[in-house]
């Protein structure tokens, strides 16, 4: 028995650790980017604000797609095992140059410049990795264990995106801020070179995905991927099935729990990052758990009914969760400690600035500083929360968290097991990341864009003198994950067969 | 079942094409308006994100629509 295990686990330990560390490096990035936009890109020169944008953009939206069709063609060309472990290397490569460039202020323009193309490879790297990893480990895995197999793989991006928080968390904390701002930012890249030298080792040593070899020594494999996964009719239509079916929705669900609830605790709620990312921390590891639950479930009951289910509790609770959360924090809602406010005003410079400090009864803390700078007045609210309420808000982002493992924890064996072997690679990373990429990385603009304009419609009524049209304005933004999520639910339902769990056709 | 398939096919197609009204109405435009940086983000959005939204939403109910995904 444990003959049999041991390769299966050494598999899945190899893949899911290589995949691990890829959205790590993706992540840290992100976490970073106010940090690095004033290192590479500082504001007031509009060539760097150009190549900030890009940076944001391209690697999130167009290179994870084209990573997909690239590296999914060579991994059903040459294999899974060597393709994967060049997007390891090039992922790592590309993480570690980062945390190496000198600051815009010693390079000039040549920083900002390899900045954005070093995050162009991370995530050409990235649109290569998943594929790869999730076809090696289901080839590997018996019919009947598939989902709880490929469903290690599904706990790495969620994983990265933990561990990434960890580590800059650490090195924040282990030295002052002044030396976190002038060089500690850049010790979570240069850390990435270990992981992914480790990483490599352990990859290295594997041997090629059985189906896989046994195709090639058969001369089954496709001579063109591409071709044959879009350019025929049959398999295009599953590609589009995949993509608008599953894949979509699984993306701004995705989004909606890990990102847009952190976005919306910070930037709508006020809540301070530090307790934001604590927040996040938690939820995610108390959520992590249940990818494996969801998969294991699939292999008994069926993925797609899971998956859907998924979509289905997301659509039609996310209004309320996030009223819930949003009336969590509110002070309104709270007993304010009177004799506790304070208010004091002083004169900064050219700037006046009047801070008020309001105490609540649970231990909520309200401040509100309003800066007068040549006469426009700019506002800075925080709204530190009490231990019962930052723990309420765990629980509502975990529920979030517990919908993205539904919709995610199934996923790998589902798309593996829509497509044939000789095509596989190629043919489920594209979906898998157009959905993501483009469905899921649309989400912070949608949303902002609807927020925006439910104030502005609220905010034009008032003046006219008539009473605001769109009750809770801040909810506008959950709109577009809702409505992807119903559409894709639809597809899915109807025209989804989940029933096919063979990978060797 | 074939026939719900079959006609919400016209309703895929239709959804294309409101998507990308709703692309470059609500999003492209004013960040065109907008200048600056906010340009790339524009064209992103009508060169890349508008062909494939459209193209999948209007390919899928058109296969839909013929019958590719019949039982």
């Amino acid at each position: 028995m444990s003959d049999k295990r041991s390769p299966m686990f050494a598999v899945i330990g190899a893949s899911s650790v290589g995949t691990m560390i890829e959205w790590y490096d993706f992540y840290i990035f992100g976490s970073l980017a106010t940090l690095i936009s004033t290192k590479f890109f500082p504001s007031g020169n509009e060539t760097l604000a150009f190549l900030s944008t890009l940076a944001t953009f391209a690697a999130g939206f167009i290179v994870r797609p084209f990573g997909a069709l690239f590296f999914g063609r060579l991994g059903d060309l040459i294999g899974r095992k060597y393709t994967f472990m060049v997007t390891l290397l090039l992922m790592g490569g590309a993480t570690f140059l980062i945390g190496c460039i000198p600051a815009y202020e010693t390079i000039g323009i040549i920083s900002p410049l390899l900045v954005l193309l070093l995050r162009l490879l991370q995530g050409l790297a990235l649109g290569g990795e998943y594929g790869g990893a999730a076809t090696y480990v289901a080839e590997h895995s018996p019919a009947h264990q598939r989902g709880l197999m490929t469903s290690w793989i599904q706990t790495t991006a969620t994983a990265g995106l933990i561990i990434s928080l960890v580590v800059i968390a650490v090195t924040r904390s282990s030295m002052s801020e002044e030396s976190f701002q002038a060089f500690g930012w850049r010790i979570p890249f240069l850390a990435s070179a270990a992981m992914i030298y480790v990483s490599y080792i352990i990859r290295r040593n594997m041997h090629e995905s059985p189906l896989f070899a046994k195709a090639k020594a058969e001369g089954k494999t496709s001579a063109s991927p591409l071709k044959e996964s879009f350019g025929n009719r049959y398999n295009l239509k599953y590609v589009l099935l995949a993509l608008l079916g599953v894949t979509m929705g699984q993306g701004v669900v995705w989004y909606t729990g890990q990102f847009y609830a952190m976005s919306f605790i910070e930037r709508v709620m006020h809540v301070p990052k530090v307790q934001v990312d604590s927040i996040l921390i938690w939820a995610l590891c108390l959520g992590t758990p249940f990818f494996i639950l969801f998969g294991w479930l699939s292999d008994k009951i069926g993925r797609k009914w899971i998956m859907m289910a998924g979509m289905l509790v997301a659509v039609l609770s996310y209004r309320y969760i996030y009223t819930r959360m949003y009336e969590t924090v509110n002070v309104q809602n709270k007993t304010e400690l009177a004799l506790e406010a304070k208010f004091t005003a002083e004169l900064k410079g050219a700037d006046s600035v009047y801070t008020s400090l309001r105490k609540y009864s649970d231990g909520t803390v309200f401040s509100e500083t309003t800066t007068l700078k040549a006469g426009a007045p700019h506002t800075e609210r925080t709204v530190t929360v009490s231990d019962t309420d930052k723990w309420t808000l765990i629980f509502w982002v975990f529920i979030q968290v517990l919908f993205v493992t539904m919709v995610y924890g199934p996923i790998a064996a589902f798309l593996v097991e829509m497509f044939p072997v000789k095509i596989r690679y190629t043919s489920m990373s594209l979906p898998y990341h157009v959905g993501n990429g483009i469905f899921g990385g649309l989400l912070p603009a949608i949303a902002t864009f609807l927020v925006t304009r439910a104030g502005s419609i609220n905010e034009k009524a008032v003046s006219q003198g008539l009473l605001p049209p769109i009750d809770k304005p801040y909810l506008e933004g959950l709109w577009y994950p809702m409505v992807i999520a119903g559409i894709c639910l639809v597809i899915g339902v109807v025209y989804l067969d989940g029933k096919d769990n063979r990978v060797d056709d | 079942m074939n026939t719900v398939k079959r006609i919400l096919g016209i309703v895929w197609i239709l959804l294309g094409l409101v998507a990308v009204w709703y692309l470059i109405y609500n999003q492209a435009v004013p960040l065109w308006k907008a200048g600056g940086e906010n340009i790339i983000a524009a064209v992103i959005y009508i060169f890349v994100l508008c062909p494939i939204i459209a193209g999948s939403l209007g390919c899928f109910g058109w296969f839909a629509w013929k019958g590719e995904f019949d039982e």
